[in-house]
């Protein structure tokens, strides 16, 4: 019986031929991924232990960005703790302010996930990394400690299902749209703790950082990781990244999957999930009322890259924000910040009347820079909309494209991308 | 002890643990914000021992570790839920915190029903009227760290 990549992956970091779904295997990890929120507890478990070494200080890489710049005193101790902690256990790949980023923009831009490498993160929107073709999944802190200090984790091997995406993206509609949909069609629960496989032409044709946008939002349907086979994009993508090699696997003609799920996306419109889940998605044609938006944010993990910034960009050309509107772009690392200047773009967003801020994860969580009040509703880029998602219980957040997102800034209510703003 | 009953489904840990607290990690200042943006009340009305009864998908969400700390710091005992978001239930595990998956029980117990577990047996008794419900039992590896008190004694011990 033939092995999905998931499988292949886990097998051989657990030093097995094969394993199937359900097995319970201790894999080695090949890197494991720490921010600000997660690995102070971590910390002080592995000293209450009396645990004073990492396992190896090399594939360790530490990230603060949910509440950077600091935003109070206590996460201001929160990351000089790690700060300290890394100094001493002798951890030296710590992105420091002016050299930060969200960690799932940061860690592939900066060349540390690689095809075939199981790698950990303890965040839940660690299963981006599978865009890449690794095995990447979000742990909590007790995890982290153990993984800090063993290099290896306990896993349950997932079941597979593959999602084979074809057709035509209609002009307007973008990798956020297609994992919308997927989310809409299975539920947010609907790949509980299982692997999210995407292939076909229309994954074939997006670029590595569009298919980061579908994998970052495997854990929105529940899923324990999303992975989508390296090609010659991810060649092209690593190849002025990353040193050392790797292998590429893919997953075999005989592969048993749990479900195949087929989506022909040619008719897929611009999608925008609702308050308060991430499956709440209707189509942008099917909005008849006029839902107007206090904020508007571009940015995180899943959608700040460049892309989305010279998408988003396009919509504010001569144009203005909305009155009554505010508009938050933030690109999602320090590199897509520069390139964004050099591009132009960040004169673009301020000439509308868009701010734009340093990279953090803040808003996205409702910690830090653009918390919403309550009454307000916010149209975003991010991936979750849950209550209180952005700030106050009662207001709502609703998901879309950059896309979407700016025509909706420049409009002031939520509104089709597909058709001219500001009129 | 007592069963305070969502019949929701995806309690996730932003109502759990909003993100605004996150600047802490200690379980006695987490527990004071439990299920606050689900329940403003819960904090006041828990006491120690008592148990949370949800629908499906319970912890969805982040991998805030903090959602398992705020509830046992509020004197929860244990979550019993129709079915778990992983990271959430994989956190439970680890830290050797009573997670038990019981398909339907959100729909059958009423709130604030006094109940019995009997986790050796998978067994759940609901005390207002004598029904009883059976679980599958814990596998033994999170048994085992049950028994031990988590993850990090485990390895210690090993």
């Amino acid at each position: 019986m033939g092995q999905t990549i998931t499988e292949k992956i886990l097998a051989r970091h657990a030093g097995k031929d094969s394993v199937k779904p359900g097995d319970l295997v201790n894999a080695k990890l090949d890197l494991i991924m720490c921010h600000d929120v997660t690995t102070t507890p971590a910390i002080d478990m592995l000293k209450a232990h009396g645990i004073t070494k990492v396992f190896d200080p090399e594939k360790i890489v530490i990230m603060p960005d949910h509440f950077v710049p600091n935003k109070d005193i206590k996460s201001a101790e929160m990351i000089r703790k790690i700060r300290l902690w890394a100094d001493e256990v002798g951890i030296e790949t710590f992105y420091e302010l002016g050299n930060h980023g969200v960690c799932h923009a940061l860690l592939p831009e900066q060349g540390h996930v690689k095809p075939g490498m199981t790698l950990v993160g303890a965040d839940s929107h660690t299963c981006t990394h599978g865009a890449l073709g690794a095995f990447s999944t979000g742990i909590g802190s007790t995890d982290l400690a153990a993984a800090l200090a063993t290099g290896e984790l306990w896993f349950k091997v997932p079941p597979t299902i593959l999602f084979n995406v074809t057709g035509t993206l209609k002009d307007g509609v973008y990798a956020k749209d297609i994992i919308l949909e997927i989310i809409r069609r299975i539920g947010v629960d609907g790949a509980r703790y299982k692997a999210m496989e995407f292939k076909g032409n229309v994954i074939d044709a997006l670029s590595i950082e569009a298919r980061m946008t579908i994998t970052n939002m495997a854990i929105e349907a529940g899923g324990k990781s999303g992975i989508i086979a390296a090609d010659t994009k991810t060649l092209a993508y690593l190849k002025d990244r990353t040193e050392g090699e790797y292998e590429i696997l893919q997953s075999d003609d005989d592969a048993e999957y749990e479900q195949i799920i087929d989506i022909d996306v040619s008719d897929l419109e611009p999608m925008v999930a609702f308050p308060h889940l991430p499956d709440n998605g209707k189509a942008v044609s099917e909005i008849k009322e006029k839902i107007k938006i206090d904020q508007a944010y571009i940015g995180s993990c899943t959608n700040g890259r460049i892309e989305d910034l010279r998408v988003a960009a396009e919509y504010f050309k001569g144009h203005k924000v909305a009155k009554g509107t505010r508009c938050i772009v933030i690109p999602a690392t320090t590199d897509i910040w520069k390139q964004a200047n050099k591009e132009g773009l960040l004169d673009i967003f301020m000439e509308a009347g868009a701010t734009v801020s340093s990279p953090t994860c803040g808003a996205c969580l409702g910690g830090h820079m653009g918390i919403i009040a309550g009454g307000e509703k916010c149209i975003s880029t991010t991936n979750r909309n849950f209550v209180g998602r952005m700030g106050s219980p009662d207001s709502e957040v609703y998901l879309a494209s950059p896309a979407t997102v700016a025509a909706s800034a420049v409009n002031g209510y939520i509104s089709d991308p597909r058709k001219a703003v500001g009129e | 002890m007592r069963a305070h009953v969502y019949k929701r489904n995806h309690i996730n840990t932003d109502e759990i643990i909003p993100a605004r607290y996150l600047n802490m990690d200690k379980e006695a200042e987490l527990a004071k914000f439990a299920m606050e943006d689900l329940d403003k009340e819960f904090v006041s009305k828990v006491e120690a021992g008592d148990v949370i009864i949800a629908g499906e998908n319970f912890g969805c969400g982040s991998s805030r570790e903090h959602a398992v700390w705020a509830l046992r710091g509020a004197g929860v005992k244990a979550v019993i839920a129709d079915s778990f978001a992983r990271i959430f239930y994989r956190n439970c595990i680890n830290n050797g915190f009573l997670a038990i998956e019981c398909q339907g029980v959100s729909e059958c117990i009423e709130n604030g029903s006094e109940i019995e577990i009997n986790v050796k047996d998978g067994k759940i008794k609901d005390l207002s009227n004598g029904k009883e419900y059976t679980f599958s039992a814990l596998p033994d590896f999170a048994q085992e760290m049950l028994d031990v008190g988590g993850l990090l004694n485990l390895i210690t011990k090993k």
